[in-house]
């Protein structure tokens, strides 16, 4: 048994009685009955299947589209909370796409050695084909989902940065979807800000960045890995919700420097690309040359200003893990500022001392690949059996540079509803800011991601996790 | 519109007409199969056949049984037209173009596909089957009046509709020559009653029993028959009734797009023989001759289409 009381509770934050932006909700919650709420709790499931909100999972032939459960009890964060967390993560996204065009052009920052050149050198993620190249509108990181953990009333930090391709914002959409139309009453009650207006502050976002070759109208596209992705589902609805195309790499071309698509009416140029494919795949004649994914050329045709990719390619050298431990600096190498988010203190395993204390203290830390996502490759210590942790001991001593290491953070916990009432579970946020030439946005709310087990602090959907609607509080 | 996204919608809503007509045809089957109990393995064999997986069907078993029979129609993965797998292909391409669809469209097609899967997960008794019959035709309803209620009237609409009547007229043309033996004046003298079981089979199959008695006042004749689900321009399952469709379909395109191709020209012919043309003129030709012309003339014409609007590339 896990000691709860270690945790910070989001809904009562240790006391008897609510925290304040969960104080209307704990009234209306206290008038209603248990057997109603499980009965909309399964009503909400068969909601996500009739839109068929699922995501596929790989290796899993027969029922290979699945529903990330879904929890009814709303992560609620106040107009105060949300406006400090925005702060810190604009100013973040700043230093990020600063530091990105720094690292393509003139590498100020390796110079005045703030950042060890090996690590850009000899990093899979830095693209030298983006060497010199100045993405349109200067934006390389259109859209970013940063990863939050919350330990306490004020402390919030950054677990990943996410600025490649990050996924779920569909979940966000769809979670606030199903709630209006399962609690109406709710939101007549409690006034929470709006997250509808994403799709369209997206597509304005993406043409505010068309490249040179656009004349007039600004024509953006959705381009998929395609139908068995395990984000095909987001792919096509925010295609939809934008009222784009939805293409893959079969769709497109080269048509006379531009990237088209084959239309009824023959091939049609598009501006901006909002790719859902990995660098790797994107262009088979500059990277990956097996991809069937990519369009073959996309990167000459990109550097000679015929088409903006968003994210822009190479922007994953900022998000990479051993890098993420350098973000206080960075931030305040671009912006002049502490940083106001905080990071989460992290062991480069790659530096001997590091990787001693490491060693010695596996059973307390969690430790990732470097390049790994999905919660896959990881070890988290004081849930792992001795086995397991000897297991991870040798990866670790044979290969040190490819991980990095992190105390257990107490990740707050949020109420969900199980059979026997509420019951707290650990959660994480992720909110979508959006960069544009003009401006940075956050739209007010993110995936709130929940581990559904009891004490588990894995909240990655791959693993058992769910999601919450996520509300922030109007003024 | 994507090429790739008009092709998704054509064979989406060809595989829906599909699962209705492979729906339609277990239920002839089956119906006849209760009236007369005897000779009635002959019935499926000519019903395999009509949803032409006769082959597919000998391929895996070695005789005719009623129960084999209905299952592989119903749900046998291995065969394509059967319902299970016309839904399931339907569903694959609607989340293909799932941009192009309505909400309440793709809801529709989801809901049949989820229904259908669990129905049809394991094997239907025959007490079972008049009630999943009748689901599936709920489903088809359903999924035709969100279409007709919430979708534009524009290209995306045009494809659907393509795919929809392509289906449709292939399959009554189908039907008919699978059955032009009985319908041959040769056999049949003109004027005489039709083996009732044997007429039955073919207004059932294309839902025309009731309308057929209604304009013909029940007098029940090949000629009649032929003469209805050819040229009858009030039957909606007839071939001029769905020439006549896909015209309009591919002229509204045509219209919309600015641009004639060879696919408007080929209907054009199609529609004008199915216009014009007269039931005596198709029993002098020879009806298996006719309907043979008309099912390659309808091959040709989505052929056509297909490279016209670009659905492959």
């Amino acid at each position: 048994m896990t000691d709860q009381s270690r945790f910070f509770d989001e809904m009562t934050g240790g006391q008897d009685r609510p925290r304040q932006p969960y104080g209307p909700y704990d009234e209306w919650f206290c008038g209603e009955n248990l057997k109603d709420l499980r009965k909309k709790s399964a009503e909400a499931e068969s909601f996500f299947r009739r839109t068929g909100i699922t995501f596929n999972v790989y290796g899993a032939a027969e029922a290979d589209e699945r529903l990330i459960p879904f929890d009814i009890v709303p992560r609620i964060i106040s107009a105060r909370e949300w406006s400090k967390l925005t702060k810190g993560i604009e100013q973040r996204v700043r230093a990020i796409n600063a530091f990105l065009y720094d690292i393509y052009h003139r590498q100020e920052i390796l110079r005045a050695g703030r950042v060890p050149r090996e690590l850009i050198d000899k990093n899979e993620a830095f693209l030298p084909q983006m060497i010199g190249v100045s993405p349109p509108g200067g934006v390389y990181t259109h859209i970013v989902g940063t990863d939050l953990v919350r330990t306490g009333e004020d402390q919030f930090y950054v677990l990943e940065d996410n600025a490649r391709t990050p996924s779920g914002v569909s979940y966000m959409l769809e979670n606030r979807e199903t709630m209006l139309q399962m609690f109406p009453e709710l939101f007549s009650r409690i006034k929470v800000q709006p997250v509808g207006t994403y799709p369209a502050s997206l597509r304005r976002s993406l043409a505010a960045c068309s490249p040179q070759a656009c004349d007039g109208d600004c024509t953006v596209a959705v381009l998929t890995p395609g139908i068995h992705n395990s984000a095909y589902f987001e792919h096509a609805f925010l295609a939809d919700q934008m009222g784009v195309e939805l293409v893959e790499g079969n769709d497109l071309r080269v048509v006379d420097g531009r990237i088209a698509m084959r239309t009824t009416e023959g091939y049609k140029a598009i501006d901006v690309l909002y790719r859902r494919v990995d660098d790797d795949f994107l262009d088979p004649l500059n990277f990956n040359p097996d991809s069937m994914l990519g369009v073959p050329g996309i990167m000459d045709v990109y550097r000679a200003g015929g088409i903006t990719i968003a994210n822009a390619p190479g922007t994953g050298i900022s998000d990479d893990k051993a890098i993420y431990s350098y973000m206080p600096d960075i931030v305040e190498f671009y912006t002049g500022e502490k940083a106001i988010l905080q990071n989460v203190p992290t062991h480069r395993c790659s530096e001997p001392e590091a990787l001693k204390y490491v060693l010695d203290n596996l059973a307390e830390l969690v430790v990732k690949e470097v390049h790994g996502s999905g919660g896959y490759g990881m070890l988290v210590g004081p849930a792992a059996s001795k086995r397991e942790i000897e297991e991870f001991r040798a990866k670790l001593t044979a290969r040190p540079s490819n991980y990095i290491a992190q105390p257990t953070l107490a990740l707050s916990t949020c109420p969900i509803l199980t059979s026997k009432g509420l019951a707290p579970r650990h959660v994480d946020l992720r909110p979508y800011v959006l960069m544009s030439p003009e401006q940075i946005t956050m739209t007010p709310g993110g995936l709130t991601r929940v581990a559904l087990k009891e004490g588990s602090l894995v909240v990655n959907s791959s693993q058992g996790g769910g999601t919450k609607d996520t509300w922030v509080l109007e003024e | 519109m994507l090429g790739k996204t008009a092709g998704g919608l054509f064979w989406l809503f060809r595989y829906l007409e599909r699962s209705e007509n492979s729906a339609r045809l277990i239920e002839t089957g089956f119906r006849i199969a209760l009236t007369r109990p005897s000779g009635s393995d002959d019935e499926w064999q000519s019903v395999l056949q009509t949803a032409a997986v006769d082959q597919l069907y000998a391929t895996k078993y070695d005789e005719i049984d009623q129960a084999q029979a209905i299952d592989f129609l119903l749900r046998d993965k291995d065969n394509p037209s059967s319902v299970l797998s016309a839904i399931a292909n339907a569903r694959q391409n609607a989340r293909l173009t799932r941009t192009a669809l309505t909400r309440e469209v793709w809801e529709a097609i989801n809901d049949a596909y989820m229904g259908l899967k669990e129905t049809l997960s394991r094997p239907v008794p025959p007490k079972h089957l008049p009630e999943v019959l009748n689901q599936i035709r709920q489903h088809s309803a359903q999924v035709r009046g969100a279409m007709h209620g919430t979708m534009l009237r524009n290209d995306i609409f045009d494809f659907c509709r393509l795919g929809t009547f392509l289906e449709r007229a292939d399959n009554t043309a189908r039907i008919l020559d699978v059955k032009y033996y009985v319908l041959l004046p040769s056999v049949t003298q003109i004027g005489s009653s039709l083996d009732n079981v044997q007429w039955e089979t073919i207004l059932r199959s294309v839902a025309g029993a009731r309308s057929y008695r209604w304009l013909t006042q029940g007098e029940i004749t090949p000629r009649g028959i032929a003469e209805f689900l050819i040229f009858d321009g009030r039957m909606p399952r007839s071939l001029r009734f769905a020439a006549r469709k896909i015209k309009s379909n591919l002229s509204y395109l045509e219209e919309n797009y600015g641009t004639r191709h060879a696919c408007h020209d080929q209907v054009d012919v199609l529609e004008a023989r199915l216009r014009h043309g007269t039931i005596d003129d198709v029993f002098d030709e020879g009806l298996h001759e006719f309907l043979t012309e008309i099912m390659n003339d309808l091959g040709h014409l989505g052929g056509q289409i297909e490279q016209d609007y670009r659905f492959l590339g």
